[in-house]
């Protein structure tokens, strides 16, 4: 692990330090969310991991899509989410029973799936480095791509979100 | 930068997730958790667009995040449903499935 | 062992009718079957097809018996074709004795199928004829004939015609099959058919149970006697297969090899000895010899025909001719030819003087000829018991005409004199006037039967008697010939009561009340059938008859009874009559077939049966073994100069050849050199002499005694103790019936029934009742604890096991949607771990 801080041939320093500071900080935002005692807190706990995976698409050199995950998740998710909680009267501060029963199930679970991904993932792609992007991506490539390989799917892409704002629509209605 | 560091973190991420929706007593926690879980997902494609230097992988990133958009919403509907039939979004109650 | 160039092959003629003489058993058996089958719809009621079906068979075994006098003719020499009984007569043929050529044995004509086989064994079905068969074939069917003739009259309008018919068909079948018979199998199917019909026969009129009775009685007595027939069989069987086997290419049950075996001189001499026993056990059962005779009178319940043609002529003389065709095994088993007194003669003696005693009080007409022809079964086994086996056949021959007539005389007086009643005094008496023709045949037939020259009896039961003393049995011979006097005073006694004297009963036309003789109840049943005015009982036959012909308007209703015009006694009609002639005229020249005395002056070619019948005590050597097996005739080389049979002429000769010395290595004997007494005049005279003395008194008597009724003679009986004793002695027939049924049968049977009974219930019964409850109890308990418990359980515990495991597995139900993401993350988990190692390793 001492590779992936420290200096190494082809390794951008800066990079990886910028990267480190910021995957700390979605860790423990991470764990806040799923851990924190208040609901609200937990949202905003939420909204640091968001911006914080944004970011690391800054770094990964996705530009376009670390904004549409500025503007969608925090910007429309998150919100979502608060009027959602504010709607279902979740208690302002601290409540206790966020967790349920079957919580220590989950730890032995997440810990067998980490491991497992952690294994796979360092085997497969141990000492890859990622190559150096050179630049932002451009939109066009994502456009190009949008509009020629994946139209289909883009088109269907948005059905579904008609469909989804129809649905909830229908569905949240009063009467 | 070493490939291995954004899929760890996605990794994380995924795990940390996992517990939230298995641990988690109450609806939208277990909807954040699922948010969490798919940005995992969005990292590791994004990760593997850059790897390969293709534009794919952003694509489908951005297919994910529309479509947990989507799913967010209908899912915070389903929520809102629930609450207002049963006054209680406590996903341990809503046992009426069991058999 | 084969012919040596001296010898040569006897080439004898055959012919059709010998070879196909089988149809002889076969005709009558079809005949019965179509009797039965098509009898009641054919306008004689089926006697047509018994008829044609015995003149068939008649001219089968007449051609059969004519050709086998040929075959016989030509084993004389090359070229001489003897045909018919005049150019027979007229020659003389070389014997033996007088130096001549040594004469061949005369192998039987036989033609089998074979129709079974077992391990080895083959039996066949079919004829072998040779002169014993051939002569009694002929006589049978002859007999038979006429007898059938004679019942189209007399049994006319009974209830059962076409079976009384179908059973005499089938009577004469079964003894023609066992007269042919090949082999003891075949024999003793004929007997056993003889049995059957007999029964048939004797309870014809079964309805009265007395006759029910005696064709039971009839039926088991001679069954006793057939066990020794089986056993005899069996015996036999063992004692000669190997033998046979070996020697003859043949089987134990072939009745040739038994007959070589037992002459043999390898023959084991218990095997003879009990063989010959038991065999002649079923002789006494089947022929009515003491102590098995108790049969045969009550046989006499049966219908006039069948009197006459079965237990007179035909089948009674079935175990005499069982003895005389098996006869080496009888020769050698009881020694006859050394001179002992051997069982048969002694039944045989005993059997004469019994039954002619019992004739003597039998009121009864035809149980008075019952007994006589017990009498003379008697004489034919004494003949055969002491060597005389050519005078026991002849009789055999004579006795059927002479009896049979008789008979049918005793028929024809019931039928036309006494009003259907046999009982001579009673019904009978002074028909000699009213019955011409019926008494001059009674008359003729009793000369026979007594031996008066020159009738037919004479020739036959005077050679037995001069046999029996030649031999050397001289007390056997006094016996025989005071037989001889007893029957001449019975049967006088029995013509006397029946045609002299005054008429009495219905020979006097009074319808007398009917005692209990069956055809009397036949005679009431027809005439309530044709309309009587009012039913009527036996007791009430005195009273509303009473009076002879008064009551003008029963009596008309004798429509049917053709004959009965005036009610008297009247000849009867020529159906009747032809047969009853008939037989009297052969009764009167039947004795020429074989007239030995004669035969010092007019050679010895007179004696036909002796030439034709008698076989041949000659050693042969039996040719190609391959052609002695079932369906094949014998044949044989002549042996001419190796071992020619002394024919003992005279007392005292010695004795060699076949009988009493083995015959040479390779030859084979067929039947023992029995000697052949020469008649003397001496003899004939002395026996002449004591039958007519025995007339003298018997005639004397019955004028005193029925006729004038002497003061000191009537009552007697009552008066003298010792004379009442023997009266009722033999009025209860020796107490012999009383011994049978009440001590023996009921000592015997009744214990067996009864442990039997106890064997049924408490063994077989409790067998299957214990069965019966432990099924039960099984299946209770099978139930209880197999089903409820076991099977039950099984099922139930599925059930269980299938419930609990739901219930267990229930709570991964829990609706609840983290667990079940916790289960969805954790397999895929474990699935992803399961895919990485297995990819990975």
């Amino acid at each position: 692990m001492s590779a992936v801080i420290l200096a190494a041939e082809g390794v951008n320093v800066a990079q990886n330090v910028a990267f480190g500071i910021i995957a700390a900080f979605m860790i423990f935002a991470a764990l806040s969310v799923v851990s924190s005692k208040n609901v609200v807190h937990a949202a905003l706990w939420l909204v640091i991991v968001l911006a914080g995976v944004a970011a690391q698409y800054i770094l990964a050199a996705a530009e376009f899509v670390a904004v549409s995950q500025v503007l969608v998740y925090i910007g429309a998710v998150m919100v979502l989410f608060l009027f959602g909680i504010m709607l279902t009267r979740a208690q302002i501060g601290k409540e206790f029973g966020l967790n349920n029963s079957a919580w220590p199930l989950g730890i032995p679970v997440a810990v067998v799936l980490f491991g497992l991904l952690a294994w796979v993932i360092l085997d497969a792609y141990e000492d890859d480095v990622l190559p150096d992007p050179g630049g932002p991506t451009p939109t066009e490539a994502l456009s190009d791509q949008f509009l020629s390989i994946y139209l289909v799917p883009f088109l269907a892409l948005s059905f579904v979100l008609l469909a989804a704002a129809i649905g909830a629509i229908v569905l949240a209605r009063k009467d | 930068m070493l490939a291995v560091n954004f899929l760890l973190l996605a990794a994380v991420l995924f795990s940390i997730g996992v517990y939230g929706v298995i641990a988690r007593r109450n609806a939208v926690m277990v909807l954040m958790s699922i948010e969490l879980i798919l940005n995992s997902v969005n990292l590791n494609l994004i990760a593997f667009s850059l790897m390969h230097g293709v534009a794919d992988g952003q694509v489908f990133a951005l297919y994910v995040i529309a479509i947990a958009a989507a799913e967010v919403g209908v899912g915070l509907a389903m929520v809102l449903m629930i609450y207002r039939n049963r006054r209680s979004i406590a996903l341990d109650e809503l046992s009426e499935m069991k058999g | 062992m084969f012919a040596a160039d001296t010898s040569r092959a006897l080439e004898l003629t055959s012919g059709w009718f010998l070879e196909n003489a089988w149809l002889a058993g076969l005709l009558p058996v079809i005949g019965f079957a179509l009797i039965i089958g098509l009898g009641k719809r054919m306008p004689m009621k089926g006697a047509e097809i018994g008829l044609a079906s015995m003149a068939a068979t008649l001219v089968v075994t007449v051609g059969a018996a004519i050709q086998w006098m040929q075959r016989v003719n030509s084993a004389e020499g090359p070229g001489e074709e003897a045909t018919g009984l005049v150019q027979a007569f007229g020659r003389s043929l070389p014997r033996a004795a007088e130096g001549g050529e040594a004469e061949p044995f005369i192998a039987p004509v036989v033609k089998t199928w074979v129709w079974w086989q077992n391990s080895g064994l083959e039996f066949g079905i079919g004829s072998s004829i040779d002169g014993l068969a051939a002569l009694l074939l002929a006589l049978v069917a002859f007999i038979t004939l006429l007898v059938q003739i004679f019942s189209l009259d007399y049994i006319r309008n009974d209830r059962r015609y076409t079976h009384f018919f179908a059973s005499i068909t089938l009577f004469s079948g079964g003894m023609l099959i066992m007269l042919m018979a090949e082999n003891m199998v075949q024999l003793i199917l004929g007997w056993e058919i003889m049995g059957l019909t007999s029964f048939m026969l004797i309870g014809h009129w079964w309805e009265e149970e007395a006759n029910s009775r005696a064709a039971l009685k009839a039926f088991f007595t001679v069954r006793v006697g057939d066990v020794g027939l089986l056993v005899g069989t069996a015996i036999i069987f063992f004692g000669a297969n190997q033998w046979a086997v070996d020697n003859l290419d043949s089987n134990g049950f072939n009745i040739s090899a038994i007959q070589a075996w037992a002459l043999s001189g390898e023959a084991d001499t218990q095997f003879l000895l009990w063989g010959a026993v038991a065999l002649f056990i079923a002789a006494i059962g089947k022929s009515g010899q003491f102590p098995l005779h108790t049969w045969l009178p009550d046989a006499m319940a049966g219908p006039t025909p069948v009197s006459s043609l079965l237990h007179s002529s035909t089948m009674v003389v079935a175990g005499v001719f069982l003895v005389a065709r098996i006869y080496p095994v009888f020769w050698e088993g009881f020694n006859i030819g050394t001179g002992g007194l051997s069982f048969i003669a002694i039944i045989g003696a005993i059997t004469i003087v019994i039954a002619a005693l019992l004739a003597f009080v039998q009121d009864d007409i035809k149980k008075v000829l019952a007994y006589s022809t017990v009498s003379q079964l008697g004489y034919m086994m004494l003949g055969l018991g002491t060597g005389a086996w050519l005078p026991a056949v002849f009789h055999i021959f004579t006795h059927a005409f002479f009896k049979c007539a008789l008979f049918l005389c005793a028929g024809s007086i019931s039928h036309s004199g006494s009003h259907h009643s046999f009982d001579m005094k009673k019904d009978m008496g002074g028909l000699r006037k009213k019955m011409p023709v019926t008494f001059a045949a009674w008359i003729v037939s009793t000369l026979a039967l007594t031996g008066v020259f020159p009738f037919a009896g004479f020739w036959s039961k005077d050679e037995i008697i001069d046999n029996v003393g030649n031999n050397g049995y001289t007390f056997l011979m006094w016996v025989a010939l005071g037989g001889a006097a007893l029957t001449a005073m019975y049967m006088t006694r029995a013509t006397y009561l029946t045609f002299f004297g005054e008429p009495r009963g219905a020979a006097a036309g009074e319808h007398h009340q009917h005692d209990t003789d069956v055809e009397a109840e036949e005679h009431e049943l027809e005439e309530a059938t044709v309309g009587a005015p009012e039913p009527r009982s036996l007791g009430a036959a005195a009273a509303t008859h009473g009076g002879g012909g008064s009551a003008g308007g029963d009596h008309d209703d004798h429509g049917d009874h053709g004959d009965h015009g005036d009610h008297g006694p009247h000849e009867s009609g020529p159906l009747l009559l032809v047969p009853i002639v008939i037989l009297a005229f052969l009764a009167v020249v039947a004795g020429f077939a074989n007239p030995t005395p004669l035969a010092s002056r007019f050679g010895e070619g007179v004696e036909l049966i002796k030439t034709y019948v008698e076989p041949r005590a000659e050693a042969v050597v039996v040719d190609d073994f391959l052609a002695s097996g079932p369906g094949d005739s014998l044949i044989l080389v002549d042996v001419p100069a190796a071992a020619p049979a002394a024919e003992a002429e005279g007392d005292g000769a010695a004795k060699t050849g076949c009988g009493f010395t083995s015959p040479e290595a390779g030859t084979v004997c067929f039947f023992p050199a029995v000697s052949h007494a020469e008649p003397k005049f001496a003899k004939i005279l002395l026996s002449l002499g004591i039958v007519a003395a025995g007339y003298a008194v018997a005639i004397a008597f019955c004028v005193a005694y029925y006729g004038r009724r002497d003061k000191r003679l009537v009552g007697l009986t009552e008066r003298n103790k010792a004379l009442r004793g023997g009266f009722l002695f033999l009025k209860n027939k020796y107490y012999l019936d009383a011994l049978y049924e009440n001590v023996i049968v009921r000592a015997v049977a009744h214990p067996i029934a009864k442990a039997a009974y106890w064997i049924n219930q408490h063994v077989l019964d409790a067998t299957v009742d214990g069965v019966g409850v432990g099924a039960r109890r099984t299946g209770q308990w099978v139930y209880d604890n197999i089903d409820q418990k076991v099977v039950d359980g099984a099922v139930n515990g599925s059930g269980f096991a299938a419930s609990e495991a739901g219930h267990a597995m229930q709570s991964t139900q829990s609706g609840k949607v983290s667990q079940y993401g916790a289960l969805l993350f954790g397999a895929a988990a474990v699935a992803a771990i399961v895919l990485v190692i297995v990819n990975v390793s």
